[in-house]
């Protein structure tokens, strides 16, 4: 493995907690990301990699060395990470070579050049970054990063300063370099799209919390918590009970429960369902008012609400318009359905 | 306006700006054109080599002097944390309030042959007393000078050192640069302009400066040009001397900017700023140390000495007379500030109109009045307004009004005007570099509501560069409450100022009666010092 | 609104130096400091209801001053403490000539200018001092005689960039001729125990704690420094007794060739000779009044009488040009 990451904690003036407990692990040639809404602690647990940042408790190794534990905090500047910022970080007083040469080892000119050329900026060596687009300089920013053969790289939202179809090239150009490198990289974003198309494991953090560290297919389909579920991607909360025979009952229909575990009759439980796997079933008995509709390419999102009062959302692909305020039968894809308790909080 | 007009209307300003700033530089120019060949001879032959070879040596020193202690009084204050270092980073700029003449005869008084520490020393210890260098020397002008002066580049570094953002320094860790390496790669590089600009300043103050050399009695390129005029009398050698000293700024001026042209040191990312790591140990106590003897030598003992001697001399010394010279001395100053950073502001306006070369040309020229010895300056001035002059009385007479004596002479005028071009630089830098605060979309929204012209300025950009205008203000009064030779020279009657007191009264040979305007300068002048502190001290807090 | 009220006030003070004086004035440029003439100025103004308005600064300043304002100045007379100086306005034409019997009685002739355009006032002697712990009277004589080789490192001297070392060497210049003038300027400067001082006091402080043990001083510098501490072993020796007699120089006056108030300037120069004026004048200063009717202060006269000097004083600024350029090669800083 490349990174592990083991109980890590922090505590910021003594009360806020930053990071509680994180253990994840990345495997070497791998690529991580962590997600979460602002605030969770994503960024600070990356500069605590980096050694930007000092965690209170917990072990960090890198490459089998450990960097960080008790009586052990290696410096920044001996980790073996590379960092690419979010704001790029560009020496202004250093033209695109002297940058991405920067540092006290020797950089071989071949392997610069191979630098230059991998990120495209043949023809801008002698440029100052003031002289380049924010494409190049993110360009230069990770060339820059990978010039020392990093055994990690950590990336600090490196494109949420840049428009949609760049950050899409960008981000799929990244992934292919470091494939070719074979360096091992962690990317902090609060994009989940760009997080699920390179990343093979990612984690949700909300308050500090690492809640679930899986591949995007599991966070998907099979979210651990509730946060988990609400953060990533769209779906909707049905509340529901147990029947003694072991269904689940809902305002959107009975079935049977393929989630093994879970409290019986007559806890109540809470159904995760994703827009696509509900349709609008003009044979169905449940019945749902439509309060909302709107044009989202392809299909249409619409709003429904049940007789409960509680709204979900379906996406919808029929080319036949739907009115609003009139009743439509509905019927679910039970098959990737969600279910939680509904004490279970974090 | 279409922007055309705007662009053209700039430059016209700054045009017109540089031509009255620059008229009794040409003035100069050209008297000294004609300047009597014997006396010009005479001058080359004996004069001239020991000038070039003490200023040269005189204007190294210094600068290496206040780069080293303003670099590293910048960097301590900036990056680490120690005892004291709060305080430590107000009380540094505090010498900036004592003139180098001051603290000249104060150390002169007390290092020299008959001073109190060579007295005690040849007393008891005779072998050492013999030892001790003497003070009246290059190597003393050297350090008097730099204590009095070294405060510029230390806070133009810890501008620029403060101003430097968080990523930069972890950007080099992540790179694999330690400490050193990031400090010697990174951050004294990215702050090059800001120091690079206090350097200047200690530059062109050592270059003007004449009362300080003149206690020591070292000859530089200033005194060569006082004494072409007041041993020979002739002021068109002095001007001719003195010509050399502006076209030696313009080349230096010239060759900064060449340097600069394509480097940008403005990283336009997140400002976050770097957090002080806390010291520990030896290297604290050397920290702290270190901050208590520069500010001790640069500040307390010349401070002490001179209430020392006040007190003496109070009683023989004391009138109320010194109220005059007080109110004085601020209200000079407050106008001269005035006037000084009306223009400055102005001038940075218009350069902030045309970014181009000709503009910066021009204001660059305008600045340069800041190299010129003060009385060199009076001489050019003196010469235009009295040319001036002569055709408005001639012409106030044909209207029929009939006026005697001079009019812009013997009026305020002439020294707010002074002080403007002498210290143009000093104002203009803070204000300019605050201009980068108002960004084309601020105009652009601006336009959608429909405001423009005046209103634009003093409602909206005004507020912007507040922060470089206050800044500015401060440094020129400081300046302004110092200045001797262009007051002494140019004053109106009954004017005189705490400084001109101090000359006349050290000029006899009168120390401690002349702490006591000293003293009373040096204190007018830690006000405005210390509200320059207080602007670095809450710019801080409101990062945060 | 500031803005206007800046304005207005600024405009309010240019123009309020136009006010018309409700009574005479006259206006002198002086390179005599303030605290020297104040007092006597206030005494003129109380005696004979004309105000003295002064500007006090350097002479050369004052004369440059004097020329850029042409025939709008607003100077009535020039006061310098050096004669070379005042040598030089003449010599720019920016003095008038007076005929004054009064001037011409109470001024002896070797201390105004031959063709009347500027009176000596006071006088000042520029003589040898010395420690008396190291230096008997009997070793001293002449300025020419400190170039000797016997005070080698025993010398001090305040910088030739000073008028009053000017005005020394150019009267030796006068007397003994370039050649030999050179030979003692050099003959000094082998003798300095120290670099030149910028100021007498300091040269005076320094030959009482024997960093040299002679110097050439203004007597009243002398005066002042011997006022603060009276037991420093520093005594005056009246210099070239033998010879041509002390070198001494005056501070003087002389009305401004433009001046609208020559009548109201002459009687001024007229009232500062008389008896009354001269003993405020000189005592001021701890000088010599130039008014040999007028004894000079106590103290002062405490030194004993000595012979002066006779040789014009025009001669100082005469040859002030070559005195500083002799200085200047044989390295006299």
């Amino acid at each position: 493995m490349c990174l592990n990451v083991d109980g890590i904690h922090k505590k910021h003036n003594r009360e806020l907690i930053v990071a509680k407990d994180i253990s994840f692990t990345i495997k070497k040639g791998e690529l991580g990301a962590l997600i979460g809404p602002s605030g969770c602690g994503k960024t600070t647990l990356l500069r605590m990699i980096a050694g930007f940042e000092t965690p209170d408790q917990g072990t960090i190794s890198i490459n089998g060395q450990q960097v960080f534990g008790p009586g052990k905090n290696i410096a920044a500047e001996n980790r073996g990470t590379g960092m690419v910022f979010q704001d790029y970080a560009l020496f202004p007083h250093l033209s695109v070579i002297e940058n991405i040469g920067f540092g006290p080892a020797k950089r071989k000119k071949k392997d610069l050049d191979k630098l230059i050329s991998l990120t495209g900026l043949t023809g801008s060596e002698n440029k100052y970054p003031h002289e380049l687009s924010g494409g190049q300089q993110q360009r230069v920013a990770l060339a820059r990063a990978l010039a020392p053969k990093p055994a990690l790289l950590l990336m600090d939202e490196p494109f949420s300063n840049l428009d949609i179809s760049l950050r899409e090239r960008l981000s799929e150009e990244v992934r292919y370099i470091l494939r070719e490198f074979g360096t091992t990289g962690l990317l902090v974003t609060h994009n989940q799209h760009e997080a699920f198309a390179m990343a093979d494991k990612t984690g949700v953090m909300k308050d500090g919390i690492l809640i679930q560290w899986d591949s995007g297919d599991n966070l998907y389909y099979h979210p651990a918590t509730k946060e988990v579920a609400g953060f990533v991607g769209e779906g909707s909360f049905i509340l529901g009970d147990i029947s003694p025979s072991g269904e689940i009952v809902t305002p959107m229909g009975s079935f049977e429960s393929k989630s093994p575990g879970l409290n019986t009759h007559p806890d109540p439980v809470t159904l995760f369902i994703r827009p696509e796997d509900i349709f609008v079933d003009h044979k169905s008995d449940t019945k749902a008012l439509l309060v909302k509709s709107h044009f989202r390419g392809p299909g249409r999102l619409h709003t429904f609400e049940l007789p409960s009062g509680e709204q979900f959302i379906c996406t919808d692909t029929c080319p036949s318009p739907l009115e609003l305020d009139k009743w439509y039968g509905i019927s679910i894809c039970n098959r990737r359905v969600s279910l939680f308790n509904n004490n279970q909080t974090h | 306006m279409t922007t055309s007009i705007k662009h053209q209307g700039g430059f016209i300003v700054s045009a017109g700006i540089a031509g009255v700033i620059l008229s009794p530089v040409l003035f100069i120019l050209i008297s000294g054109i004609s300047a009597e060949p014997d006396i010009w001879l005479h001058l080359k032959q004996y004069v001239l080599p020991g000038l070039l070879k003490n200023t040269a040596f005189l204007v190294t020193g210094v600068i290496c002097t206040t780069a080293c202690l303003g670099v590293s009084l910048a960097w301590l204050t900036s990056f680490y944390e120690f005892s004291g270092r709060r305080y430590f980073e107000k009380l540094l700029l505090f010498p900036l309030a004592i003139p180098a003449y001051v603290m000249a005869f104060i150390y002169t008084g007390l290092l020299d042959f008959s001073g109190p520490v060579r007295t005690f020393l040849r007393a008891h210890t005779p072998e050492l007393g013999a030892f001790f260098p003497e003070i009246r020397s290059g190597w003393g002008a050297v350090l008097v000078i730099s204590l009095a002066i070294f405060p510029y580049v230390y806070l133009m570094a810890s501008s620029g050192f403060r101003s430097m953002s968080r990523s930069m320094v972890e950007a080099s860790q992540s790179l694999g640069g330690g400490r050193l390496f990031t400090l010697l790669r990174v951050t004294l590089p990215m702050a090059r302009p800001w120091i690079f600009g206090g350097l200047i300043l200690v530059f062109m103050e050592t270059l003007a400066d004449f009362g300080a050399v003149s206690v020591f009695n070292y000859d530089t390129f200033t005194t060569g040009v006082y004494k072409a005029w007041y041993g020979f009398f002739s002021v068109n050698a002095a001007s001719q001397l003195a010509s050399i000293l502006v076209i030696i700024v313009l080349l230096i001026f010239a060759t900064e900017s060449y340097f600069r042209k394509k480097q940008q040191f403005y990283n336009r990312g997140s400002q976050q700023q770097i957090q002080r790591q806390t010291l520990n140990g030896m290297p604290h106590i050397l920290a702290s140390a270190f901050c208590t003897g520069v500010f001790l030598i640069s500040f307390a003992i010349p401070v002490g000495q001179l209430l020392v001697w006040a007190i003496e001399a109070f009683e023989v010394e004391f009138s109320t007379h010194y109220g005059k010279l007080v109110t004085n001395t601020l209200f000079l100053g407050l106008m001269g500030t005035a006037v000084t950073i009306s223009v400055a502001v102005i001038l940075a306006y218009s350069g902030r109109l045309m970014k181009d070369m000709k503009t910066g040309a021009v204001a660059k020229l305008a600045l340069s009045g800041y190299a010129l010895p003060g009385t060199v300056l009076a001489v050019g001035i003196v010469n235009v307004v009295a040319g001036v002059d002569k055709n408005l009385l001639g012409a106030l007479n044909v209207l029929g009004i009939p006026i005697s004596g001079n009019i812009l002479q013997s009026s305020l005028v002439l020294l707010p005007l002074c002080y403007m071009i002498r210290f143009l630089t000093a104002g203009y830098n803070p204000v300019f570099s605050n201009m980068t605060r108002i960004t084309p979309s601020i105009d652009e929204a601006a336009n959608l509501m429909k405001i423009s012209g005046i209103k634009l300025f003093s409602k909206i950009h005004l507020p912007l560069i507040r922060r470089g205008i206050t800044t500015g203000s401060i440094l020129v009064l400081v300046e302004i409450i110092k200045e001797m030779p262009v007051t002494l020279m140019l004053r109106p009657f009954g004017w005189d100022t705490l400084a001109v007191k101090v000359f006349e009264l050290t000029s006899e040979g009168e120390w401690e009666r002349a702490a006591l305007p000293a003293i009373t300068l040096v204190l007018a002048g830690m006000i405005p010092v210390m509200l320059l502190s207080f602007i670095g001290r809450n710019k801080e807090r409101n990062k945060k | 609104m500031k803005k206007i009220i800046l304005t207005v006030s600024m405009l309010l003070i240019v123009f309020s130096s136009w006010a018309i004086a409700a009574q005479e004035e006259l206006v002198v440029y002086s390179a005599r400091k303030e605290h020297l003439i104040k007092d006597l100025f206030e005494k003129y103004e109380k005696e004979q209801g004309v105000k003295i308005k002064y500007i006090t600064g350097k002479a050369a300043v004052l004369l440059q001053r004097i020329l850029s304002e042409g025939k709008n100045t607003s100077a009535d007379i020039l006061l310098t403490v050096d004669a070379g100086n005042l040598w030089h306005a003449a010599q720019k034409k920016v003095l008038s000539p007076v005929k004054s019997q009064i001037l011409n009685h109470n001024i002896p002739a070797h201390y105004k200018d031959p063709e009347n355009r500027w009176f000596g006032l006071s006088v000042r002697a520029r003589t040898i001092v010395y420690n008396t712990d190291k230096v008997k009277k009997e070793d001293l004589s002449s300025y020419e005689a400190l170039a000797g080789d016997e005070w080698k490192d025993r010398l001090l001297l305040r910088t030739s960039k000073k008028v009053y070392n000017q005005s020394l060497v150019a009267m030796l210049i006068a007397t003994l001729g370039e050649d030999k003038t050179r030979s003692i300027v050099s003959g000094w400067v082998n003798n300095l125990a120290a670099p030149p001082y910028s100021s007498d006091t300091k040269a005076l402080e320094a030959i009482a704690v024997g960093q040299g043990d002679v110097g050439i001083v203004n007597t009243y510098y002398y005066a002042r420094l011997m006022k603060k501490n009276p037991n420093l072993p520093l005594e005056i020796f009246w210099a070239d007794q033998a010879g041509k007699g002390v070198h001494v120089n005056v501070s003087g006056a002389g009305v401004i060739k433009h001046s609208q108030k020559i009548g109201q300037a002459v009687k001024f120069l007229e009232w500062l000779s008389e008896k009354e004026a001269q003993k405020i004048f000189a005592d001021a200063n701890m000088e010599f009044p130039v008014n040999e009717a007028v004894a000079p202060h106590d103290y002062v006269r405490g030194w004993g009488k000595f012979k002066e000097s006779t040789m014009n004083l025009a001669k100082a600024g005469e040859l002030q040009a070559r005195a500083i350029k002799l200085m200047d090669m044989e390295g006299y800083k």
